[in-house]
């Protein structure tokens, strides 16, 4: 009993100094900067009554953005899940000219604002961009369609796959390949059963993170989607800016608190992936 | 052919599959924009490419943005410091907590950042009055929302976690027994931090700093919201849209030209980026 008490006081006294200073100011700032102001999005919407609530989230317009934005960055998520791997993959595994400057490019949606990025795609995609021609030419549309609202989100969602493989990937042992090999596995067994279980936390973390910058994606997303509400492009930031523009604060924080949910649920998937994945690295 | 062979082909030709499409990714998507920007940029000619990125209003855009980027870099790196010195160099309760709500900035649209600013420091908001008290006693006319300081303050929130989220994990593998040795032997706070800390996490706060910039500069979403005066409170990405969506020859091409300019901005950040990458690695 003694002993616990010892070893509890132990661990109370702080050898390094500072603990107070830092929890204060780092406490300090953020309720200032991002917990009062999001607060004050709670306390609006609940201001509103549940019925008025639902109505105000089952317009047509506001349904069909969810459905959009939610659908079209699955889509893209998806994408990003199998070209990224393919992509880290190729970067880790194998030597080619120019790999260091296509492996520095992959961090390139981080780096470029979003506006110049969705302009750049928009006007790339339309009937006359280099890209919307040779569409065109096959009879299909992409700007200011779903296909290049997956197309901006595939763009900005990229990098997130591939940074949270490629470690993993460069950390994975070639010995149990090896030992697959050896014990007559094809390679295609050994890539299912062997490597993709290890990366399967590392895809998961970053098709999550996508998926949630999909959903919230503002600025690449809107000169390509067109924003019709009836060829249903809207995406659900859209429609809260539109609301905010014509101060419907009711309708904007309505739809704040759902997405805020949303992304909230796939942090926290996000999380247990990891949790999970550092639970087993650590029982190894 | 024997089996070992066939294995040998088979295996030659997914690398060579998975190559081709890597390449044909990357080209695609990302490098082909990034040259049809300065492409569409010059469509015109140099000397009005030069006239479009020097009117007032893009000049105006410019300063807005780099005071904006200034104040949320050093703010947001103090804070970074700060936080990972608290989450790496203590346990207590609540911390797992902490460092969650530390990283909400970055799952959170942009647009609702802009919202949530206007729900506390607009007309509606439970601040406005404090606001307009301290306006009546002091005879100013302090604004944030739609102004200046409204800016500022959504460029620190998307930018929040930036840096912190780099030098964590850094200073996390290097553990706390050389500060506390240190502390031990009665070094101040400061010198621990000066001498060890610093020289630790060096290159992650680097790394973090470069990418706050680049978020900083460009970001939209937030500050469209909170922005509404062109040439005044109007950042490059705003200026920007308000080109782009008058939706003349011109001032699409005029656009793109001001888009050159971020452009240039994040080739930079890309290379500086990589160079740290490799200096760290050498370490």
């Amino acid at each position: 009993m003694d002993q616990v008490k010892k070893r509890k006081k132990a661990k109370k006294a702080r050898v390094i100094p500072g603990f107070h200073l830092t929890l204060g100011i780092v406490v300090t700032m953020l309720s200032l900067i991002v917990l009062i102001p999001l607060a004050s999005v709670l306390v609006h919407s609940l201001g509103i009554s549940p019925k008025e609530f639902f109505a105000l989230l089952w317009k047509p317009n506001v349904r069909n953005a969810f459905f959009t934005s939610i659908g079209c960055s699955f889509a893209a998520a998806v994408c990003n899940a199998v070209f990224g791997l393919v992509i880290a993959w190729t970067l880790v595994k194998y030597d080619f000219p120019c790999k260091k400057l296509l492996d520095g490019f992959i961090e390139l949606p981080f780096a470029l604002p979003t506006a110049v990025a969705g302009i750049t795609l928009s006007k790339l995609y339309s009937e006359n961009g280099f890209f919307g021609k040779g569409f065109a030419l096959l009879g299909m549309k992409v700007s200011y369609t779903k296909v290049g609202l997956v197309i901006a989100l595939v763009f900005v969602g990229i990098p997130f796959v591939v940074r949270a493989v490629q470690p993993v990937l460069e950390k994975l042992d070639e010995q149990y390949e090896e030992a697959a090999y050896m014990l007559g596995a094809s390679p295609v067994k050994t890539f299912f059963l062997v490597i993709f279980p290890e990366l399967k936390p590392a895809l998961l973390t970053g098709f999550g993170l996508a998926f949630a910058r999909g959903i919230g994606e503002y600025g690449s997303v809107i000169y390509i989607s067109g924003n019709s509400a009836k060829d249903k492009t809207q995406v659900i930031s859209y429609v809260i800016m539109q609301k905010l523009s014509y101060i419907d604060y009711a309708g904007a924080t309505a739809i704040a608190l759902v997405m805020l949910v949303i992304s909230f649920i796939l942090l926290l998937f996000v999380n247990i992936v990891q949790a999970r994945q550092s639970a087993r690295t650590n029982l190894l | 052919m024997t089996e070992q062979e066939k294995l040998e082909k088979k295996k030659k030709r997914t690398k060579r599959c998975c190559i081709t499409i890597t390449v044909l990714f990357i080209t695609c998507m990302l490098i082909i924009p990034l040259v049809s920007v300065i492409v569409n940029s010059l469509k015109e000619g140099i000397g009005f490419y030069i006239r479009s990125i020097s009117t007032e209003y893009v000049r105006s855009a410019l300063g807005v943005t780099f005071l904006a980027t200034v104040i949320a870099v050093v703010i947001n790196t103090f804070f970074g410091i700060c936080a990972a010195w608290l989450l790496t160099k203590f346990s207590f309760r609540g911390k797992q907590i902490l460092a969650t709500l530390i990283d909400i900035p970055f799952s959170i649209s942009p647009v609702i950042v802009g919202l949530a600013y206007l729900m506390t420091f607009g007309r509606l908001g439970w601040f406005y009055p404090v606001i307009r008290a301290f306006n009546q006693f002091f005879g100013t006319n302090v604004r944030i929302t739609f102004a200046i300081p409204g800016v500022v303050l959504a460029t620190i929130f998307v930018t929040f976690p930036f840096v912190s989220r780099e030098i964590i994990p850094v200073l996390n593998a290097q553990g706390k027994d050389e500060e506390e040795a240190a502390a031990l032997m009665g070094a101040s706070g400061f010198t621990i931090f000066r001498k060890i800390t610093l020289p630790q996490m060096k290159w992650g706060l680097l790394y973090g700093i470069i990418l706050c910039t680049a978020r900083a500069l460009g970001e939209f979403g937030a500050v469209n919201a909170l922005s509404k005066t062109r040439g005044e409170t109007f950042t490059l990405p705003l200026e920007i849209d308000a080109l782009y969506m008058s939706g003349t020859d011109q001032s699409i091409t005029a656009a793109f030209a001001a888009s050159s300019i971020l452009v240039i901005i994040a080739v930079i950040i890309l290379i500086i980026r990589n160079i740290l990458e490799r200096k760290h690695i050498e370490q």
